[in-house]
């Protein structure tokens, strides 16, 4: 049976109206609620602020004692280009090695260098010489750090040496950062708070607002009415993927502007990549929804299944390759994971969509994935 | 108009009935209601008819539609107002309004006729926020949402739950009023005293339907003369008749008790005071008095 085609518009144009004035309740329901209003907008600032400048692993303005015996000139070029480096400050130079040990136990310096007597003699004459670099290891990545800078201060040092008395047969391993040759721990975080705020604020508030309407008892109306629950469900996820993207415009003018942090692939990209990720969570966000009751357990489901795996497995704290194979395994069914590897490469490396098929096509897979288990889960009653 | 043969529902995998057998039938353009204390079954009942549950047995229809083929249908003519208060309490009466007009693909206009009498006495407040309103505010509300797209069978589940005495009788003033317009009404109530109010009941008891009629023949079939009695001591009377020889039932009903009699016996009202005064009763006050639903359905229900 086929109706004519005027009365065909007559129901479109009825179904578009009801799912504006859903969407615009849903709105409603949004910006009346003032805390988790709040929440929404000010949770990516604060991951941004937090990780950006409290939390950060970067090295700047390491405070460094110097304990030099020699006070020669070589010594005295090697403490100049140390200061003159942003990475470290000197604190003030000692005089003797109980004092090394008496600056450490107070905390305030991370690495103290010491220079022996003779240092620049030995140099010269024995061609080889000790300097000690003494670092703080409890915290080891940090020290490991500091102790490359040194070292490749040093080297510099040796190089403009060498180019006073060529010495033959030399090999100098020229070392470059690639993408982050400042080592800023930015292009490292900004993704990973991206995949973080994006799964945490579209499953955990889908979730909720789906499961709001099962407990205050408003589902039991949508269902007795003409209304379908599929334009239920969409609606709902029209304001969170607005708030989301305004979430990504946020983050991403933060990283630009607050943390200098440049954007090298393109924008068009990454908000399409980001799109993706948004529904692939709203879709979960709809899946628990879907099996749960309470607003409370969803808010907990949501927590304990996207919070814990994003931070754990998305690969932008704890690298993934270091981890037991069997939770290398896992890491994959975390959507932020892919997700963080997208942004990086758009992000950081400047790739196109080519460099990123992939990971997008394991995306989009999970995305359809989730949705048709969720609709299919979907009950148009009560039980 | 709406039909329900032997329709029985368990929960919890079969260990709790909920409904058991039930089958009766509500004519076009009835106020038909369905009387019964909490956990009687009403809403599940109201919850099958609605098509959000499925029955495990029997077969059921509305508006000559079956409730589990043609669901959809029956969900578009239908109007529902479920026990508890189901609207967005963060939005405006008139957003409600407005939204559920919208949803049923009709507008505040187009049928203001029918929720005007009810909608008048909320329009002042249409600004506030309904969860804001009062118990009888959010209830006159919950009856224009559920009214806004004409139904033709309107669903109301225990309505008046919760409202004072003076909304309540206001309510189903409403009601009359809607019957008038030719729609079919089913309204579930634990209170007795609204039975009377409608043209037929069924009264409804753990899953079972006691009885079916209207109210009058109800009380009709209340053959025994019954008795109110009071005294300066209910405690002491309580126990004084319960062990008079010829007491039938005696339950508490407001200020009295009231009581039944073994049929046989002669001029029952003088030996009862003659009783109770030798037990020291005080201040005591016996009346012959018709009965109320209430008490058919306590008789119903200890048979």
């Amino acid at each position: 049976m086929s109706l004519p085609e005027e009365q065909k518009e007559v129901i479109i144009e009825q179904k578009m109206k009801q799912f504006i004035t859903f969407v615009k309740k849903e709105f409603y329901h949004v910006f009346r609620d003032r805390k988790t209003l709040l929440m929404l907008f000010g949770l990516p600032v604060v991951q941004i602020v937090l990780f950006g400048f409290a939390l950060t692993n970067e090295i700047k303005n390491t405070k460094v004692v110097i304990l030099d015996y020699a006070k020669d000139e070589a010594s005295g070029s090697i403490i100049n280009k140390i200061e003159a480096s942003s990475y470290f400050e000197i604190e003030h130079s000692l005089l003797s090695h109980e004092e090394i040990e008496r600056a450490f136990k107070q905390g305030t310096i991370k690495l103290a260098i010491v220079f022996p007597v003779n240092f620049n003699n030995d140099l010269l004459h024995l061609n080889k010489s000790q300097i000690q670099i003494i670092a703080d290891a409890s915290d080891p990545n940090t020290a490991n750090t500091l102790i490359s800078f040194t070292t490749s201060i040093i080297s510099d040092y040796q190089k403009e040496l060498m180019q006073i008395n060529a010495l033959p047969y030399l090999i100098i391993p020229k070392i470059r950062m690639l993408y982050n040759p400042e080592l800023k721990g930015a292009p490292n975080f900004v993704p990973g708070v991206m995949a973080l705020v994006l799964t945490l604020i579209c499953v955990m508030m889908t979730s909720v607002a789906i499961v709001k309407e099962k407990e205050k008892g408003t589902m039991e109306i949508l269902l007795v009415s003409p209304f379908k629950p599929i334009l239920v469900i969409l609606s709902k996820a029209i304001p969170y993927l607005l708030i989301s993207f305004v979430n990504v415009s946020v983050i991403l003018l933060l990283s630009v502007f607050i943390l200098d942090m440049p954007i090298n692939g393109s924008i068009v990209l990454l908000f399409a990549e980001s799109t993706l990720l948004i529904i692939t969570a709203l879709s979960l966000g709809l899946f628990i929804s879907t099996v749960t009751d309470s607003q409370q357990t969803a808010m907990m489901l949501s927590m304990m299944g996207m919070m814990l795996p994003t931070t754990l497995f998305s690969g932008f704290m704890f690298p993934i390759e270091n981890m037991p194979v069997a939770l290398q395994l896992i890491s994959n069914i975390v959507p932020a994971k892919w997700y963080y590897i997208i942004v990086k490469s758009i992000m950081i490396k400047g790739l196109g969509f080519s460099g990123v098929w992939k990971e997008t096509l394991i995306l989009t897979a999970m995305t359809v994935f989730l949705m048709i288990i969720s609709l299919k889960k979907f009950k148009t009653r009560l039980e | 108009m709406v039909q329900l043969n032997n329709i029985s529902k368990t929960y919890n995998k079969g260990s709790t009935l909920a409904v058991d057998n039930v089958s009766f039938s509500v004519d076009k353009g009835e106020l038909f209601g369905l009387i019964g204390p909490d956990g009687a079954g009403k809403t599940s009942i109201f919850r099958i008819l609605t098509t959000l549950l499925l029955p495990d047995t029997g077969t059921a229809s509305v508006t000559g539609l079956d409730i589990i083929k043609d669901y959809k249908a029956i969900r578009n003519g239908v109007g529902y107002m479920p026990g508890r208060f189901s609207l967005y309490q963060d939005l405006t009466v008139e957003e409600n309004l407005n939204f559920f007009a919208t949803l049923f693909n009709t507008t505040i206009r187009e049928n203001y006729e029918l929720i005007k009498d009810i909608y008048i006495q909320i329009e002042p407040f249409k600004t506030r926020r309904a969860g804001k309103l009062s118990g009888g505010m959010k209830q006159k509300l919950a009856l224009c949402c559920a009214l806004i797209h004409k139904p033709t069978v309107l669903f109301l589940d225990e309505p008046t739950t919760g409202v004072d005495a003076v909304s309540r009788k206001e309510f189903w003033e409403m009601l009359k009023r809607l019957k008038e317009q030719g729609i079919t009404i089913l309204v579930s109530t634990p209170y007795m005293d609204e039975a009377t109010l409608c043209d037929r009941i069924a009264l409804i008891q753990t899953g079972k339907i006691l009885s079916i009629d209207t109210p009058e023949k109800i009380i009709k079939q209340f053959q025994e003369q019954l008795y109110a009695v009071k005294s300066g001591n209910m405690y002491k009377l309580l126990n004084d008749l319960k062990r008079y020889e010829y007491i039938s039932s005696c339950y508490p009903f407001g200020e009295f008790f009231h009581v039944l009699f073994k049929n046989n016996v002669h001029n029952i009202k003088t030996e009862v005071m003659n009783y109770l005064k030798s037990k020291g009763h005080e201040q005591l006050e016996m009346h012959s008095i018709p009965p109320t639903i209430e008490d058919c359905f306590i008789k119903l229900m200890t048979h």
